[in-house]
């Protein structure tokens, strides 16, 4: 693969679309330190009741490690008595995965199977990498990247660490629950320019920290895109600075929009 | 219900919940409003999901090695260290002071 300088001499034809090299580089970053998690969840699986196949089938067929890790912690609990508990906190936790369908939707391409494919590889990481490129061929590049590099990783981690368990010990040793958290900072980083989505950030986290004691688990995410819902429609707290303006640069402020007090 | 049954439900309700959205047309998100909150939403979503991922553990808020970690990545971040830097960052900061037994 050709690294970023070899662009400054491009051969017309296998220059790659502006934006593709940089959604590659975050996709590779962001898969692997994801998939890498995959283990920890096929551990848990098995130490939760669950045989090789299942935690293999749970990986391969609802691919939302949030919902994932919320189906097998229901089930360590309660057992199979708990079941119907157990495919609603995992519905619940997979619901975000719907929103993010509706945005990235756009971003994917055309056609059925295409769509289809799509629907599955929609997660936080694929949607997350994809809306932070700034041309479309790099958000769906990074979309596609991300998602299938997620895909492959976190099922062979999750068989792995379903067949090794116990010899893996407690993968929270490594410290990959902080590279989780710390892979959305890093994503959400980039769109922290003006008041308006840091307000949104800074509510969103506030309501997640506060309802997490009082509601089940994945609610409380829900429960925070609404402040984005709130403020989105009403435009509170203005426009980002990274406005487009070059092409209205000669059109002056709406006097009722509100824009010439600003 | 057995195992078997839970997990096949489970997985086809997630998996339909993905498929739902990319029912919504995309000429919706063509409103400057839509746009924006569509934008908006994603912030939001990764800001909760930081929130989780740090600072809870199940329904409860728990306070470990993940914050400090967290705290490491938000300062590389912001000395615009790459992407990749930051999250091996946090992982070594959250599995040293396991590993000293520092933080939980």
């Amino acid at each position: 693969m050709n690294g970023p300088r070899a662009s400054r001499h491009p051969a017309p034809r296998s220059a790659p679309a502006p934006g593709v090299a940089e959604a590659r580089r975050a996709s590779w970053a962001v898969g692997l330190a994801v998939a890498a998690y995959g283990v920890s969840f096929g551990a848990l699986a098995v130490a939760s009741g669950l045989d090789v196949w299942q935690a293999c089938v749970l990986s391969l067929v609802m691919f939302s490690g949030g919902s994932q890790f919320a189906l097998i912690g229901v089930l360590a609990s309660g057992g199979a008595a708990a079941g119907p508990a157990a495919i609603a906190g995992a519905a619940l936790l997979g619901l975000r995965n719907g929103l993010y369908a509706i945005r990235v939707s756009p971003i994917v391409g055309a056609g059925f199977w295409r769509r289809l494919l799509a629907g599955h590889l929609t997660i936080d990481e694929s949607t997350a990498v994809a809306t932070a490129q700034a041309t479309p061929e790099g958000q769906r590049a990074g979309f596609w990247w991300t998602g299938w590099i997620i895909f492959l990783g976190w099922n062979l981690m999750t068989l792995l660490g379903a067949l090794l368990g116990d010899l893996l010990g407690d993968v929270s040793a490594y410290g990959l629950d902080a590279a989780a958290a710390a892979a959305f900072l890093g994503l959400v980083w980039p769109r922290l320019r003006a008041l308006q989505p840091v307000a949104v950030a800074v509510g969103a986290a506030v309501v997640a920290a506060a309802t997490i004691p009082v509601l089940p688990a994945g609610v409380p995410v829900i429960l925070a895109a609404l402040v984005a819902v709130v403020v989105g429609p009403l435009d509170l707290l203005g426009r980002p600075v990274a406005a487009p303006i070059e092409h209205h640069a000669d059109v002056p402020p709406a006097p009722d929009a509100g824009e010439a007090d600003r | 219900m057995t195992l078997w049954q839970i997990i096949l439900l489970a997985s086809i309700a997630v998996l339909a919940l993905k498929l739902l959205g990319y029912l919504v047309p995309p000429s919706v998100l063509e409103k400057p409003a839509a746009g924006r909150t569509a934008q908006l939403t994603t912030v939001a979503l990764l800001a909760a999901l930081i929130v989780v991922q740090t600072v809870s553990t199940g329904q409860s808020l728990v306070l470990d090695a993940r914050l400090p970690a967290v705290v490491v990545a938000a300062a590389l971040l912001a000395l615009r260290a790459p992407f990749i830097l930051v999250i091996l960052a946090a992982a070594l900061t959250a599995a040293a002071l396991r590993a000293l037994g520092w933080a939980a």
